[in-house]
């Protein structure tokens, strides 16, 4: 079995609702072994959101350990934690996160420019991220000249285009209709196996969640055992 | 470089609200660089004139005459050159809307006092010959089509009856800030017949302009002056030209002052509009940002992004009104010029007006994105992606 690549120990997060403390997730234990990919499933408000923004270090917990690659992030300052997301973490998001204003190709670029690849470089990157998804012949295209599916390949090519350790992907398929959504589990699965890239997906599409190699669920803050997909 | 590309993309994202934006500012600018520029003109006449001559008045006030007999005695002072009567006619030429400004002088001293107002020597040689002649500006005589040798007449308002002039001289200004907007005529003109027809109303003068031999003269000249007329039915007050153009200002400070608190308060409503476009935008790509700050990006760059934006906005009506400006002030500061010269011999906009202008919308570019990026920067990135849907 490959080492972990995240491991989450004894975490605990709630947020406060005026003098109210509501916990979100309670005492999770996770190992996510270096290529895998997993599925985090539960109903709305089992915390599975919050424990991928804990993992992708765009959140802190309140206690307990997230180590990624060896390093304990929650204890990164937010400058830290910025640079380490840039080089460590590819995201993928329900509604694409695309800007607007920018071509396919300059949104996949965005992620390279906080790299010291020259333009060359990047132009050459950004190429074949694009060609990887299918959309070598849309690069000129903005956000809105795509459709649902094709926008979430952009998003794709920008959460791999850094090589990242860890590419977290929340509800990717939740805003495409079925074939889209086809597309695009096949192209994480591609990813998975071709690229050898460590996938966690927070998904509640119990389809989606088939193309895991492993799914875990979440319920009220608390993680169950977990069961092979 | 990207995020610049990013910047100018995102500033024009929402035209109409971006231009609309940038045309409040280009407004603002010009309602600044305007009421600069009057003040400005205002201004100009102090900077024209000399702070080598004195001006001797009335302490009471410009409006209470002095005897010509002062002349005599100030003369008699160590350091002055020159002395020379003069006081205003405030005749009406044909009509009372055609107003410029028309002064008795004693016209020898007066083109020895006065070189900047540039003759030449037949024109001068005539002008100190013939009892009835006068000089003009260029820009009056251009306004009223006149030329050498043209005659008119001024009903006299102050000094009753008619009065004939021929034009002897046209003056140029020799700076920019001289003023070719005013008469200059024989003193003894009006004198002589003052004296035939109201001899109380003769030998006066309205003040007397006094050359000095040195700078250095300047206090201790006025002092004696003053001292000398101490105590009489005429007490003087001696004051630089500068001084006593500063004091004619200082009667419009109070509107001087509110135009200047005006113009600020300009650039102030418009930092509020700029402020609030920019508080719109930012709330309205706070996801934008989430994303930005996901990727790596850190509170630096969603800074650049948020005071590029309103910087790009700002720059662009600035530049916009500036252009706008520069174009109103030649075209009305012509028409200023050639028909209100009095108040403003020179109607232009100043570097430092230029310039004040930028800043003040580089100023409100930067103020107005002050909020917005204190507000994105601090944003969790979780809170930011939830407002994504």
């Amino acid at each position: 079995m490959a080492d972990a690549i995240v491991e989450v120990i004894n975490v605990n997060k709630s947020y406060k609702r005026g003098a109210q403390k509501i916990p979100v997730l309670q005492d999770i234990d996770l190992s996510v072994p270096e290529g895998d990919f997993i599925a985090l499933m539960g109903p709305s408000g089992s915390g599975k959101t919050t424990l991928l923004n804990l993992i992708a270090g765009i959140d802190k917990s309140d206690s307990g350990e997230v180590r990624v690659s060896g390093t304990d992030i929650a204890k990164m300052s937010e400058s830290n934690l910025a640079n380490w997301r840039s080089r460590h973490v590819g995201f993928i998001f329900q509604f694409y996160n695309l800007l607007p204003v920018l071509t396919a190709f300059e949104n996949v670029e965005l992620p390279l420019l906080l790299t010291k690849l020259n333009k060359q470089e990047r132009k050459k990157h950004v190429e074949a991220a694009l060609d990887i998804v299918g959309l070598g012949d849309r690069m000129r295209h903005y956000p809105n000249q795509l459709s649902g599916g094709q926008a979430q390949r952009v998003a794709i090519a920008r959460a791999v285009i850094a090589d990242p350790t860890l590419i977290v992907a929340d509800e990717p398929t939740g805003d495409l209709d079925k074939d889209s959504a086809e597309e695009i589990l096949t192209l994480l699965e591609r990813l998975n196996k071709e690229f050898k890239k460590t996938i966690i997906m927070v998904t509640h599409d119990p389809r989606a969640a088939e193309s895991a190699n492993v799914i875990r669920r979440l319920d009220k803050g608390v993680l169950l055992n977990g069961a092979k997909a | 470089m990207k995020i610049l590309k990013i910047v100018f993309k995102n500033a024009f994202r929402h035209k109409l609200r971006s231009l609309l934006t940038a045309t409040g500012i280009a407004i603002a600018i010009i309602a600044f660089g305007l009421l600069r520029t009057v003040i400005d003109a205002y201004y100009i006449g102090i900077e024209a004139s000399s702070d080598t001559r004195l001006i001797t008045s009335n302490a009471v006030s410009l409006t209470f005459f002095l005897p010509i007999s002062c002349k005599n005695k100030i003369e008699q002072i160590e350091g002055v050159s020159k002395v020379c009567q003069s006081f205003w006619f405030g005749g009406t030429y044909i009509d009372q809307k055609n107003f410029f400004a028309q002064f008795a002088v004693e016209a020898e001293s007066f083109v020895e006092l006065y070189p900047e107002f540039v003759l030449q020597e037949d024109q001068k040689k005539n002008f100190l010959q013939e009892r009835n002649s006068c000089i003009v500006g260029r820009k009056l005589a251009n306004k009223y089509g006149w030329e050498e040798g043209d005659t008119f007449r001024i009903v006299g308002t102050i000094w009753p009856g008619d009065w004939d002039f021929v034009i002897r001289g046209i003056y140029d200004g020799r700076d920019k800030a001289t003023d070719e907007s005013s008469m200059y005529f024989h003193w003894s003109y009006i004198d002589e017949r003052m004296e035939q027809t109201s001899p109380g109303r003769a030998g006066r003068a309205g003040w007397f302009y006094v050359g000095l031999n040195s700078r250095d003269d300047i206090v201790r000249v006025s002092e004696e002056i003053d001292a000398m007329f101490k105590n009489s039915m005429a007490e003087t007050k001696t004051e630089t030209e500068k001084e006593f153009q500063q004091s004619f200002i200082s009667m419009v400070g109070t509107v001087i002052n509110a135009v200047r608190i005006i113009s600020i308060v300009v650039i102030a409503i418009i930092l509020l509009v700029l402020a609030n476009t920019m508080i719109m935008t930012a709330r309205e790509r706070i996801g934008e940002y989430a994303v930005l700050k996901t990727l790596g990006f850190k509170p630096s760059h969603i800074s650049s992004l948020i005071f590029g934006e309103s910087l790009t906005i700002a720059l662009f009506g600035g530049l916009l009104g500036l252009g706008l400006t520069l174009i109103i002030v030649k075209r009305f500061g012509a028409f200023l010029e050639n028909n209100m010269g009095g108040f403003f011999p020179i109607f232009e906009i100043s570097n430092t007006t230029l310039s004040l202008a930028i800043l003040a919308a580089l100023a409100v570019g930067l103020i107005a994105a002050i909020f917005p990026t204190i507000t994105a920067v601090k944003m969790k990135i979780s809170d930011g992606l939830r407002q994504i849907g």
